[in-house]
């Protein structure tokens, strides 16, 4: 019998709340979670912040001079997860159950930190945890640690498409015999060296109104805004769910991902690529273009790359393409790289749960959208069954997700996670 | 089912870029370890390195490539440049769509992070770094996944593509997930490999801190020494091999050079510690048995074992006791060797560089030896191919990697 893979729990560490009920009563409030940000020298002016945050309530203070806030954004949405989903590892085979996580850039306050202190002062002022806190496993090793998790273990840097591909990979874990598995993404990089390096690819928005610095596929859209935090889940194979009693928020159906080969910088304008990654996706969940209910896209929010998305979605939907509606609600938060795919999934699995499709901010479909239906107040469509999460990373990176409802619950089972959200 | 064949193999290792280098160096067991030379090592307590004697644009590549990508990044486009022309895969030979790229690496564009930071900071002064002072290109060294763009873009693969960074189980993780790639029928060929290019301040300072690396610096050629009594930590290196990854019934099928298949492939992460090590190594030995699992093949046949053999006290004692419980008395028999005696360990990229080393092994039919091993460790008391290379003919190789953050891993590789 094929093994499925379930949502049943979810953590959100992010600029929208800390926690899974917060996190979706902020997005059906519908305002930004952006925030004015100063950035130095750099041109930009906002950034989407994760507000509220208190290491020590998730991380002890013995682990916290040895890791990086990424890491600590991973822990804690890790544990919030696991606290949601219910499950309890005692008693299963730890070999079975795994940790992925994808990251884009580390450790970026910790590596500045020590790499100063080297600099600065010297190689014996360098900490002895330099070695564990800043590199891109650092957040899987810990979790793993934590949580005694010893199955197959993964990190993925894919720029923005590696949280989508981090969920990819744990379909593809459950399908080969895990259990389960404690997947998603978080970035912290709002930090002076990173906003330098990200300064660099000349796509940071300079608005400085939060509510109008990042509009995806608007005609004179001029950049997008940074965030931090993220978002981890558990994805259980449905026996054990189903043995729980739960039923969970979603399913995952099916992933793919391909690469423009174009250009190192930008994306392929013409998005076939990128419309092959979700065809496959579809493919593989046993499903076509035909079934696509909603559409979480990536949204870069410069012209070039939001054309190139624009015309993906016509090569995948074709005249559906102006009537399918489109979920933008990363324009509250701004884009997270690796916290993106695992957001994204979070925000559709909530979808997929309550029918409702979460609203974009400082969309103006007046001023033009590139033909795209997007979603501006939280809907509820007719059909809501199916729902694709795209997301892209810089170089040509292309991924698709599909999820489907939870499957249908045996009599008595439990909606969703534990807080009932 | 489909099976997973190396059709091709590129190197740029220690010494002499080139995989013939590289496999010359395995067979005459000779180090490559030094004096560092590529940056002033003179206030670190390890000052030895396993060194690339490496020139990009004798290597073939252009100016502007070189431009844009760090050290490790261009290791990765001319080992993949060597391995897909080894493999007989010209450009048009290539079905674009069926083709995946899937590279590791532990700490990215770490040296050229490095050289920016000392400008934009003005040698570590301001905490508010001046992005004036920044070269070009600084977002694909503030995501390292950028090289696997490079090499998508260069061969035209438009597959699955991804950079894996586990660590120091990287290289063997991403040979693993390449196989997996083409074994769900997701590519036909995927460039596969490891890469790493950290001989700068802030790696040795960071291992030098934990007291990982070896202090053994006034005999550089000795000072790589796993298994030996003597040993005192890893000597760090640098490097990358690229593995052309191909469905086995298409590469027949074309007539294509095998040089062995992917038999199995397995990971495990030991939750243990993020540097620590136990000494029964219970998880490394488990992705070990599930490896030999997936590859079908019982510890009596596996002709041959890469270790992981870092160097470290710990790490080849938990090491040693991993194939003891893995292995059962056939770890008596069977051939253990690590070649970062030669080598050294390049983080991310030196799984990659084994696993290369193993497919050679199978098709040249010459074991390499573990170099400087010559006080035995009583505790390490199996048969690690002292001094000098061992011809044999083996049909199954067992290669493993053990990395911070407690990954374990290990691949099989058969003769066909």
């Amino acid at each position: 019998m094929e093994r499925r893979a379930i949502i049943t729990g979810i953590g959100v560490v992010a600029p929208t709340g800390i926690g899974v009920r917060e996190h979706w009563e902020a997005t059906l409030e519908g305002r930004t979670r952006i925030t004015p940000f100063d950035a130095g020298g750099v041109p930009l002016r906002a950034a989407g912040r994760v507000d509220g945050f208190r290491p020590r309530d998730h991380v002890k203070n013995r682990l916290m001079i040895q890791t990086d806030k990424w890491t600590w954004f991973a822990l804690a949405a890790g544990r919030l997860a696991l606290d949601d989903s219910g499950f309890d590892p005692a008693g299963r085979d730890p070999y079975g159950i795994s940790v992925v996580t994808a990251s884009a850039s580390g450790g970026n306050e910790f590596g500045q930190r020590e790499i100063q202190a080297l600099w600065a002062k010297g190689p014996e002022e360098v900490s002895a945890y330099q070695s564990i806190g800043w590199f891109y496993a650092a957040s899987t090793g810990q979790l793993s640690i934590r949580h005694a998790f010893k199955g197959h273990c993964g990190v993925v840097v894919a720029d923005g498409a590696g949280g989508l591909d981090a969920m990819g990979q744990s379909l593809r874990l459950l399908r080969r015999g895990g259990e389960a598995v404690l997947v998603g993404g978080t970035e912290a990089p709002l930090t002076p060296y990173a906003l330098v390096c990200q300064a660099d690819l000349g796509r940071l928005s300079p608005g400085a109104d939060p509510e109008r610095a990042y509009r995806p596929f608007a005609p004179d859209a001029d950049g997008y805004v940074p965030g931090e935090g993220g978002a981890m889940m558990l994805v259980e194979e449905a026996a054990s769910a189903r043995g729980r009693g739960v039923r969970g928020y979603a399913e995952i159906l099916g992933h793919a991902a391909t690469h423009d080969a174009h250009h190192h910088e930008r994306a392929a304008p013409d998005g076939r690529q990128y419309a092959r990654a979700a065809e496959l996706a579809l493919e593989r969940a046993g499903l076509g273009p035909e079934d696509v209910d909603a559409v979480f896209a990536d949204g870069a929010g410069d012209p070039d790359s939001d054309r190139a998305e624009a015309a993906a979605l016509a090569r995948l939907l074709g005249e559906r393409a102006s009537a399918v509606p489109v979920a933008l609600p990363k324009t509250m938060v701004g884009r997270l790289y690796s916290g993106a795919g695992a957001l994204d999934t979070a925000w559709a699995a909530l979808a997929l749960h309550h029918g409702v499709l979460p609203p974009a901010v400082g969309t103006d479909p007046d001023a033009g959208t590139r033909g795209l239906r997007i979603v501006t107040e939280p809907t509820a469509p007719e059909r809501l069954r199916t729902v694709l999460v795209l997301a892209r990373g810089a170089g040509g990176f292309n991924s698709a997700l599909v999820l489907g409802r939870a499957p249908a619950d045996e009599e008595g089972a439990e909606e969703g996670g534990r807080f009932n959200v | 089912m489909r099976r997973i064949a190396v059709t091709g193999i590129g190197a740029v290792a220690p010494g002499e870029p080139g995989r013939e280098r590289f496999w010359d160096r395995m067979v005459e067991g000779r180090p490559a370890t030094r004096g560092v030379t590529l940056f002033d090592a003179s206030q670190m307590r390890s000052r030895v390195a396993a060194e690339c004697d490496f020139d990009p644009i004798a290597c073939g590549l252009t100016p502007q490539e070189v431009r844009r990508n760090d050290r490790f990044g261009q290791f990765a486009l001319v080992a993949s440049a060597e391995a897909l022309d080894d493999a007989g895969l010209g450009r048009d030979d290539l079905d674009g769509e069926r083709t995946g790229v899937c590279l590791g690496s532990a700490v990215g564009a770490t040296m050229r992070l490095e050289e920016e930071y000392v400008a934009v900071s003005d040698g570590g002064r301001h905490w508010e770094v001046d992005g004036s002072y920044a070269g070009p290109f600084m977002y694909p060294v503030f995501v390292p996944s950028s090289i696997v763009s490079e090499v998508a873009v260069k061969f035209g693969a438009n597959g699955p593509a991804s950079l894996v960074s586990t660590g120091c189980t990287s290289g063997i993780d991403a040979v693993g997930q390449g196989a997996r790639m083409i074994a769900d029928g997701e590519a036909d060929v995927v460039i596969a490999g490891g890469t790493e290019s950290p001989i700068s301040p802030i790696s040795y300072a960071c291992f030098d801190a934990i007291r990982a690396t070896t202090p053994a610096n006034d005999r550089p050629a000795e000072a790589s020494r796993p298994f030996d009594a003597d040993r005192q930590g890893f000597v760090m290196g640098e490097g990358c091999a690229v593995l052309v990854l191909e469905d086995l019934d298409r590469a027949r099928a074309r007539g294509a050079h095998v040089y062995c298949t992917v038999a199995g492939y397995a990971s495990r992460a030991n939750a243990y510690h993020m540097t620590g090590l136990h000494p029964d190594g219970v998880e490394l030995a488990e992705a070990v048995a599930r490896a030999m699992d997936e590859a079908r093949v019982d510890p009596g046949d596996i002709g041959y074992v890469n270790a992981h053999g870092s160097g470290t006290v710990q790490n080849d004692r938990h090491e040693t006791g991993a194939y003891k419980r893995a292995l059962g008395p056939a770890a008596y028999d069977v051939p253990v060797s690590s070649i970062k005696s030669m080598i050294g360990h390049s983080l991310g990229a030196i799984g990659a560089l084994e696993t290369a080393a193993c497919a050679l092994a199978i098709d040249r039919g010459v074991l390499p030896p573990t170099a400087n091993l010559t006080t035995p460790d009583p505790e390490c008391d199996l048969d690690y191919i002292p001094g000098e290379a061992r011809e044999a003919r083996v049909g199954h190789v067992l290669s493993a990697g053990s990395g911070f953050g407690g990954f374990q891993s290990a691949v099989v590789l058969s003769r066909t």
